[in-house]
């Protein structure tokens, strides 16, 4: 029982960890951020049922406060993005490259 | 047995806080309007004759203590405290330092109310007056300090203000130059003191560094380590006080207002020497060599400087080589262990020379800055007062009896001749003769016979009367000074040598009156020989005379000073451009300039992880928060 939800917790943010490598469009990146903090999530959740222990919750409600912000902040980032180059590719922003 | 009196620190402190006061009214006014000069003059003379007061005020409480325990003390403050080395601001007026003030602060005073006259309408009036202030409040500092590091405070401030002041006329790069070379010169003589205070300490310091305990401890001194603080403490006295080697920078500082040279050689800074090594008396006592050391070095300067002295052509270096000459007197003086006789030279020095250079201000003065003798000449019916008080003055340098300049010169004579330092007495005999000889020499070709520029002639004027009474004052003192220590040969009773007994380690010399008629009568005879010569050269008038082969040898003062630049400053520059131009980039550079080398390699190699793309590192986070897991969990396990 405690296993598969694990086992969908490690799916979910390796789908996650894909998207971000993988995908060029800053939407998907940034959902496949989104991803993997709901993967930690769940496995926050899942943990706190199998020891029945409220702690698990309090840090998921945290962690989903946290990616509201985020959010917020994030697309605020993206519109400036676009702003700037009008385009939402990644490999057009590249001005740290050594 | 010693007495605290508070007054004693507001000595030094009058002429300082003169000098800060006056200093920040030239800086907030000199842009502006300016104020009359009659301010800056009045305030310049408060505090040296405050300090006057002041010292009459320590002489008349000393006077009333018994001989044996004349000290008075105040302790301002400590200064500061490590280990074994506490060092009090503390002030010591004991016979040696009263009488110091008494004719520091007396002539200062002169001289700087000479100054209020001979600096009219010089735009720097104000800096003038604060660095002169400060000139004298550092050597009331050096005077009345009562250890070696105090001392060294002032020691420190008469050399800053030298310099300040010779180049004071600071448009003209010659005179930068000369307080330039005042201060090199000075610094080497410093680092002489300075070693032979870190020494001092090291052998006796840890039980109290005040003179008095000093004094206490002197006979736990191992000898060696005793002629090693007195030979470095003379290295400072020879760069303080113009002697062999160091002897060079005093004629240079003749740039300076004549105001300054007088400061200088009567009042402050040259005799500070002399002061420190009577200070050190019951050092040197037990040290003979190192006396006699002092003594010859002292001697041999006095004969060099006469032989310079009797070649120049400028009024201010004429005088400024028989400072160095008398000088070296003093030296001989308290070489042979005479401590009262040197002081004593230094007491009526002060008067007789203080008297000739501001004699010598007011010729130039009235010539417009001109200070070639051999454009000088018939001046005494133009300037009476001048002459008759530089006669005066010429007749004590000279040491004609019964001017002061005599007693004090034959005493130190008389003292070498006692104790058996035979060639000392017949140098400073011959030395004698040679001083008589250039000073009259000076005194007839400026005063004497037909003018030799009828122009400056005509225009030649007597100075003012701010000028001419520091002068008559002078004078008065260049007279009867020497009558302070009349020796009991003509009744006297010695009186400064009584005074100055209980703070010199000395022992009178017992010798038949015989040895004393010697002495006096040498003195004399070579005094007339050299007037009898300066009489029947100069006399009557005698045109600039042309130098040949010795005489031009001493004309350029034995090319010392080329000596100098070649064999010191010049390898000196060599060392320093070859450090600069080899040392300097292959040798200290290199490691640095490697280290820097090191991370540009460092940073190219690491510049090709740098993609730019967020997608790459994204791929970094994920692989170290691996490993980082990975690792976490290894060690869990």
């Amino acid at each position: 029982m405690m296993h598969n939800y694990l086992y969908l917790a490690i799916i979910l943010f390796c789908l996650g960890i894909v998207g971000v490598i993988s995908r060029r469009n800053v939407f998907t990146v940034f959902m496949s951020i989104e991803l993997m903090l709901n993967a930690a999530n769940l496995a926050f959740i899942a943990f706190a049922r199998v020891h029945e222990n409220m702690d698990g919750h309090v840090l998921a409600m945290m962690v989903m406060a946290v990616a509201a912000a985020e959010a917020a902040l994030a697309l605020a980032v993206v519109i400036l993005l676009h702003k700037h180059k009008s385009k939402l590719d990644t490999n057009v922003f590249s001005l740290l490259k050594g | 047995m010693e007495q605290s009196v508070n007054y004693l620190g507001l000595i030094p402190l009058f002429p300082l806080m003169g000098a800060v006061f006056i200093g920040l009214l030239h800086v907030f006014t000199c842009n502006r309007a300016k104020l009359p000069e009659k301010v800056y003059g009045i305030l310049a003379c408060i505090g040296p004759v405050l300090s006057f007061v002041l010292a009459l005020k320590v002489f008349i409480a000393l006077k009333e203590l018994p001989a044996a325990s004349r000290f008075l003390s105040h302790k301002a403050f400590i200064w500061f405290s490590v280990g074994d080395l506490h060092i009090d601001m503390g002030f010591l007026a004991d016979p040696l330092s009263c009488l110091m003030l008494l004719f520091v602060t007396f002539i200062g005073s002169l001289i700087h109310i000479y100054s209020i006259g001979y600096m009219g309408g010089d735009k720097n009036y104000g800096k003038f007056f604060a660095y002169m202030n400060l000139f004298l409040g550092s050597m009331l500092v050096l005077v009345l300090g009562d250890s070696p590091v105090v001392m060294f405070v002032g020691w420190e401030g008469v050399g800053l203000c030298s310099y300040l002041l010779i180049s004071f006329y600071s448009e003209d790069r010659s005179n930068v130059l000369a307080g330039n070379k005042a201060f090199i010169v000075n610094r080497i003589g410093d680092l002489g003191f300075v070693l032979g205070m870190s020494f001092l300490f090291w052998g006796i310091g840890a039980s109290g560094f005040d003179y008095l305990s000093l004094k206490a401890n002197v006979q736990n001194l191992e000898p060696a380590i005793a002629l090693t603080v007195c030979l470095l403490l003379f290295v400072g006295a020879t760069g303080k006080s113009a002697q062999i080697p160091l002897y060079v920078w005093l004629p240079d500082a003749m740039a300076g207002p004549t105001p300054v040279s007088a400061l200088i050689h009567a009042a402050t800074m040259v005799t500070a020497g002399v002061y420190m090594v009577a200070r050190f008396s019951f050092l040197y006592a037990g040290v003979e060599l190192a006396g006699n050391i002092v003594a010859w070095v002292g001697i041999l300067t006095a004969l060099l400087a006469a032989i310079f002295g009797m070649f120049q052509e400028d009024i201010k270096k004429v005088l400024a080589y028989s400072t160095v000459s008398q000088l070296g007197y003093m030296f001989a003086g308290v070489g042979v262990a005479a401590y009262s006789a040197g002081i004593f030279h230094v007491f009526t020095h002060a008067f007789f020379k203080a008297l000739l250079f501001l004699g010598a201000g007011a010729v130039i003065y009235a010539l417009h800055h001109e200070q070639n003798i051999w454009k000088m000449g018939g001046l005494k019916a133009k300037m009476p007062r001048t002459y008759i008080t530089m006669v005066i003055g010429a007749f004590a340098l000279a040491g004609c009896p019964p001017f002061s300049g005599f007693f004090s010169k034959d005493e130190i004579l008389y003292s070498a001749l006692a104790t058996g330092h035979y060639g000392i007495w017949a140098v400073g005999v011959l030395v004698a003769g040679m001083t008589a000889y250039y000073t009259f020499r000076m005194i007839f070709v400026v005063f004497h016979g037909e003018p030799r520029d009828h122009h400056a002639y005509e225009h030649a004027h007597e100075a003012p009367s701010v000028m001419t009474v520091p002068l008559i004052i002078l004078a008065v003192g260049a007279l009867f000074a020497g009558f302070f220590n009349l020796p009991a040969i003509f009744g006297g009773d010695q009186m400064v040598s009584h005074w100055l007994a209980p703070s010199l380690s000395e022992h009178h010399p017992h010798a038949s009156v015989f040895v004393e008629i010697i002495a006096i009568g040498a003195s004399v005879v070579a005094f007339a020989i050299g007037f009898k010569i300066a009489y029947s050269k100069f006399g009557q008038g005698a045109p600039a005379p042309s130098y040949k082969g010795f005489a031009d040898f001493a004309y350029h003062k034995f090319y010392v000073d080329e000596l100098y630049d070649a064999v010191i400053v010049q390898p000196y520059k060599a060392i320093g451009s070859s450090i600069w131009k080899v040392i300097e980039p292959n040798v200290t550079d290199a490691p640095v300039k490697g280290v820097s080398r090191l991370y540009m390699v460092l940073g190219a190699a690491f510049k090709v992880f740098q993609v730019g793309y967020v997608r790459v590192y994204a791929i970094y986070m994920v692989l170290g928060l691996s490993l980082m897991s990975l690792l976490l969990s290894q060690s869990l396990n």
